[in-house]
């Protein structure tokens, strides 16, 4: 590769941002897709690997008497420091990284080269699991009100729209069109998500160019139609989820908002939720808060609060809870935008289907709910994930925020989704690894020109092959809580949001629990479904038995088994029980971490088509914590940090202890 | 004095009707009682101290202020002995069931170097101590007298806890009488002399900021001088305690209970209490003092001033950090006999009142309830550990407040004794422990973990605990499904392989 100045860096020193004590030696090596660190120690030549993609930033420090430091940040929230010997080296790989980080054509990307060694049938049946027309047929649609509208067929009404689109059947190709030329980037109105039972749905659009008094007839009638589509109601919301001062300042622009008088029966309502770039500096303030080293509580809280970012969180999913209320309970329709309808009206969206419909509670379903709301509707990940080297000011943490509200609603409503965090987690993961072709580009004409379907893979397809990590134990599809819309409390309700360290402090393994209920259940839950699997044979023997007196030694056989089998799973039961061993006994945990396949094969092969990393835990999972922790270096004993009284006075014998 | 003569009203309204809800509130559980009046009726509202706040309406000018007065008396009675506990005569139960739980002979046994003193049969030499203590073999009594003289209340050096793995010991007092003259007590520096069993090295950990230790001898007070104390290393963890303890209380209390915040005063709040931080450095100290034990194979001696609060949180928090005994339901209940009850922790002072009593503050401060949080953070992070679940700690939490048991009656055993609380009241442990209830109280995921749990204190680690704090402000019933969804499916594991043994029995040839 052309770009890589250096291949390989010997003696580079790899460091826990936690305890800086823990440095580890090893061997540096940069690859067209890869950052790999591997460990010198022998027998377990652990190694870190870290997609180009991945990196949100590098950052060259001063040279010191031990080397010259490198600081990565990865947009999974990980951070590395990798100490250089030589400075000369460091500015190398600094230069290489500078570039491979930066790709300029979508070839340069890993999904590209990324092969999971499956035939071309397996690939076209991985990016058919998820079907958008299956899952409208699934809302009841086509019916008679909705139908299917090919008046973009070939991209020619709006370039960031779907080919198909379900628009209310009263809207004619001529209302259509119209409507769309009054609005943001022709983004018209369209079916998001359609109550069966009620008939309200949940449209959604960009901004009118109302400007401060234009009308469009169309698009009057346009929103007319759809709320013919709902004869239970004699109004729609229309839901404009910006500030209102945004929405009246783009009004100076030639765009803007709806006005009440010129549609009838409509009701208008802002919810303020703040534009990409009040986003992006509110993660950056909250992530700071996180690489605080040994911050005070009130350090961690001040800065949370400063950071603004669960008041975000919050305002998101006020939205969705307003509109999964007016459909659910007034039976009304709505419909959202916000300016380009792309952002916002994508989170607020899918946050509603998800209160609305368990469906999307399920792992199929949420995965379903991603491609309808985002994938088709053209959010733009290439520009918000910053895939390929572009505007910075573009970036700003679009889906990790739904993905979060998401992670807030599971925390109140443990039975209610079939999926676990680790889903979540991945999902964000692979959102910016570009390994998979589903979130390439800004739309789905672009990724139709690049032939994604058949030239990459589907993150769905390895998703669901992997689905037993992904399983909540806790889920029931009987239950009360499972089939319901989801009533997350209001006021008073700011404590319920938390922050998510599961995400943010993802790779600070020894701040999370240190024993996996999730795990544990999961494998007892399997256990109980094998026993009574057995035990149905052994209820079927009994009643044989009673019937003809089978031969003596079958039954023993069949005793030996069931014998065998409880030993096994009593052996499992031990080590879920004491996550203190993991370190030690890594292969035993029942946890299926997907990456364990992969230790079998440690030898380094550092070839393009390396399979390796095709999970986001593979970076950290050698890396498991045990229960026991150096506390010379964590605060427990304020540790690194000598007390404010220290050296007040000289009877104290802070200092001594602390150096011992 | 009889109870009737403060009731005033004690029946408002029409008669109770058939399949009405019956609400019965101790009223020593009523913290403050606010009254409000419109025409002919009123409200009165009653904040408690297990933090829920009921409303009544009661019709009838008069009869409301009845109430409201009736219940203000009743809810501020002083005195001890008038209390619920006294009174409440349950019939299942026998009155002497539970007081004889933990008895300090059962702990001695396990040590040689250590002995099991009388000298406090009658609480004369420490009024806050029980009549049985552990201390060094070598020490006797006479010379333990003359070292009470030299810790305040009279709080000599005990064995509060023997790390079995490494002979370790953790002892605690009250602070060193040692004043603006540097006074010296031979004695006490032969106690701790001994404690150290040979060892190189013991830690004293002074729950106050050096400064404040300092400042102490001038009120007669101080902290051990390493000249005195050969081999005994000095480290300040300042731990908050009395009245600005309570006051973080009551702000935390008064943020989760105001509606009209937005996030961001909300988290303000939150930090402003203060009380995350508490935690977080309770936490932290009790991992000192674990670590100089299990990692620094040291002794160590916790106190702060009395010995009375911090002191006896630092201690207890520690042992269930380090042995796996203390995190079982019966451990944990010996623990809190040992380190809270008879280690003289003055319950009745600090629980007279919780967080929303106007009464001007006099003693009260949630060092027990702050104990509690501080187990729940470790369970938490170690979710298969503790034997019993969060319940158990709300059930502690409520009952130091307001209790129809004795256990957390008076200040002292002395006191106790006095009462005889041991004698006419029912103990709570004895309420717990019977099977049905025990069942309510244990962690279904628990499983014996033989090492120390070091938690994370980092402030991404700890969490507000929703169970107590929001327990009447938040619906918690979709946390009640999933923590009867884990009960089942561990349950569930255990129906198919008992019933398969069963069945494999009567499969096996005859």
């Amino acid at each position: 590769m052309e770009h890589i100045r250096t291949p390989k860096v010997e003696n580079v020193r790899f460091i826990d941002r936690i305890s800086s004590r823990k440095a580890a030696l090893g061997t540096l090596y940069l690859t067209a897709t890869h950052v790999i660190f591997v460990e010198n120690v022998s027998e377990t030549r652990k190694e870190t690997w870290i997609l180009h993609s991945q990196i949100s930033s590098i950052e060259k420090q001063a040279t010191t008497a031990t080397g010259c430091p490198l600081l990565i940040r990865c947009k999974n929230f990980q951070i590395i420091q990798l100490i250089i010997p030589q400075e000369r080296d460091c500015h190398d790989v600094y230069i290489s990284l500078i570039r491979l980080t930066r790709p300029v054509k979508y070839e340069e990307l890993y999904c590209f080269s990324f092969n999971p060694k499956l035939d071309k049938e397996e690939r076209e049946e991985g990016w058919k699991l998820v079907d958008l027309n299956e899952e409208y047929n699934r809302m009841g649609i086509p019916n008679n009100y909705w139908q299917i509208s090919d008046v973009n067929r070939e991209y020619g009404v709006c370039d960031s729209y779907p080919t198909e689109v379900y628009v209310p059947r009263s809207a004619t190709a001529h209302i259509i069109v119209g409507s769309s030329k009054f609005r943001s980037r022709r983004r018209f109105p369209a079916l998001s998500y359609y109550c069966k039972d009620n008939h309200a749905s949940i449209c959604r659009s960009s901004q009118p160019l109302s400007g401060f008094s234009a009308r469009c007839l169309e698009d009057e009638q346009m929103l007319q139609a759809i709320r013919k589509a709902n004869p239970g109601s004699d109004f729609i919301y229309v839901v404009d989820t910006r500030p209102k001062l945004n929405a009246m300042a783009n009004r100076a622009a030639g765009k803007g908002y709806e006005n009440e008088d010129n549609y009838s029966n409509i009701k208008f309502q802002f919810i303020g939720i703040e534009n990409i770039h009040v986003m992006r500096n509110s993660l950056q303030k909250m992530l700071e808060v996180c690489e605080l080293r040994s911050p005070s509580m009130s350090d961690f809280l001040w800065g949370l609060e400063n950071s603004g970012w669960l008041k975000h969180i919050k305002a998101i999913m006020d939205a969705g809870i307003f509109i999964a209320k007016a459909v659910a309970e007034e039976g009304v329709s709505v419909l959202v935008h916000c300016s380009d309808g792309w952002d916002r009206t994508a989170q607020v969206c899918s946050v509603a289907s998800l209160l609305l419909d368990p469906y999307y509670r399920t792992l199929k379903g949420f995965m379903v709910l991603i491609e309808k709301d985002w994938v088709s509707f053209g959010h733009k990940f290439n520009h918000r994930y910053g895939n390929l080297d572009g505007d910075p000011k573009e970036i700003s943490p679009v889906i990790d925020q739904f993905i979060e509200c998401v992670w807030q609603l599971m925390e109140q409503f443990p039975c209610a989704f079939e999926f676990n965090e680790r889903f979540l987690i991945h999902i964000q993961h692979h959102i910016y690894s570009c390994q998979f072709g589903n979130f390439l580009c800004n739309s789905q004409k672009e990724r139709q020109e690049l032939k994604i379907q058949e030239r990459t893979y589907s993150l769905w397809a390895h998703l669901w092959k992997n689905r037993v990590d992904y399983m909540n134990p806790l889920y029931r599809a009987d239950h009360g809580q499972t089939q319901e819309t989801l009533h997350p409390q209001t006021a008073p309700c700011n404590f319920l949001y938390k922050f998510w360290s599961g995400m943010y402090n993802r790779f600070e393994k020894g701040m999370h629990p240190r024993q996996s209920v999730i795990d544990y259940l999961m494998a007892v839950k399997e256990e109980t479904q094998q026993l009574e699997e057995e035990l149905e044979v052994l209820e079927e023997r009994l009643s044989n038995l009673k019937k003809v007196q089978v031969n003596n030694n079958k039954v023993k056989n069949m005793q030996q088994d069931r014998n065998k089998a409880l030993r096994l799973s009593a052996s499992n039961n031990s080590i879920a029980n004491t996550p203190q061993e993991y370190s030690n006994n890594l292969k035993s945990f029942p946890s299926r971490s997907p990456s364990q396949g992969d230790e079998e094969d440690s030898a380094l092969i550092l070839t393009q088509d390396n399979l390796k990393s095709s999970d986001p835990d593979l970076s950290a999972t050698s890396d498991q914590e045990s229960g026991v922790e150096d506390l010379n270096c964590r605060s427990p004993s304020g540790g690194c940090l000598p007390s404010e009284d220290s050296g007040k006075d000289p009877d104290s014998d802070e200092a001594v202890f602390l150096t011992a | 004095m009889e109870f009737s003569e403060l009731i005033k009203t004690a029946k408002p309204g029409g008669d109770g009707e058939q399949g009405t809800v019956e609400l019965w509130l101790l009223i020593r559980n009523v913290d403050a009682v606010e009254k409000r009046f419109a025409s002919s009726s009123g409200t009165i509202t009653l904040k408690c101290k297990d933090l829920r706040v009921l409303q009544l309406e009661i019709p009838g000018m008069e009869e409301c202020l009845n109430i409201a007065s009736s219940i203000e008396a009743l809810s501020s009675v002083e005195s001890v002995m008038m209390m619920y506990p006294f009174f409440y005569r349950p019939h299942s139960m026998k009155l002497e069931q539970g007081w004889h739980l933990y008895l300090p002979h059962h702990y001695y046994q396990q040590t040689s170097a250590w002995r099991l003193s009388s000298v406090n049969r009658d609480f004369a030499t420490c009024s806050t101590y029980p009549s049985a203590i552990i201390v060094p073999a070598i020490v006797d009594d006479e010379a333990l007298r003359k070292i009470a003289r030299f810790r305040q209340g009279g709080r000599f050096p005990v064995l509060s806890y023997y790390h079995k793995k490494n002979q370790t010991v953790m002892l605690r007092s009250g602070q060193p009488l040692m004043g603006p003259n540097k006074k010296r007590c031979q004695e006490d520096e032969l106690l701790l002399k001994a404690a150290l069993c040979g060892r190189a090295r013991g830690f004293v950990i002074d729950t106050r900021s050096a400064q404040a230790a300092k400042q102490a001898r001038m009120t007669g007070g101080g902290s051990e001088p390493k000249a005195a104390y050969l081999g005994w290393k000095r480290l300040h963890r300042p731990l908050e305690r009395g009245r600005p303890l309570q006051e973080s209380f009551m702000k935390l209390v008064e943020a989760c209970n105001d509606p009209s915040l937005g996030m961001d005063r909300w988290l303000s709040k939150l930090e402003s209490s203060k009380w995350l931080s508490h935690v977080k450095a309770a936490l932290s100290t009790a991992c000192l003092a674990a670590q100089c034990m299990e990692r620094e194979e040291a002794c160590v001696l916790v106190h702060g001033a009395e010995g009375t609060d911090t002191t006896l949180l630092v201690t207890a928090l520690a042992q269930v950090i380090l042995d796996p005994d203390c995190r079982t339901l019966v451990g944990f209940q010996h623990l809190l006999e040992r380190e809270w009850i008879q280690a003289g922790h003055p319950f009745h002072l600090r629980c007279a009142h919780s967080a929303y009593s106007h009464a001007r503050l006099k003693q009260e401060a949630p060092v027990f309830l702050l104990f509690l949080d501080c187990v729940g953070q470790l369970g938490r992070q170690f979710p298969f550990s503790l034997e019993f679940s969060e319940r158990l700690l709300l059930a502690l939490f409520e009952n130091s407040y307001a209790s129809a048991y004795g256990t957390f009656l008076c200040n002292s055993e002395k006191e106790r004794s006095l009462c005889k609380v041991k004698e006419t009241t029912h103990s709570l442990w004895s309420w717990l422990n019977q099977p049905n209830q025990q069942k309510e109280y244990l962690n279904p995921l628990y499983s014996y973990n033989a090492l120390v749990i070091w938690p994370s204190v980092e402030p991404q680690s700890l969490q507000l605990w929703q169970g107590l704090f929001l327990q009447w402000i938040r619906s918690s019933q979709y946390l009640d499904e999933a923590w009867a969804e884990i009960q089942r499916l561990v349950e569930g594991s255990k129906t198919p392989r008992t019933n398969g043994a069963a069945h494999s029995q009567r499969l096996l040839p005859h």
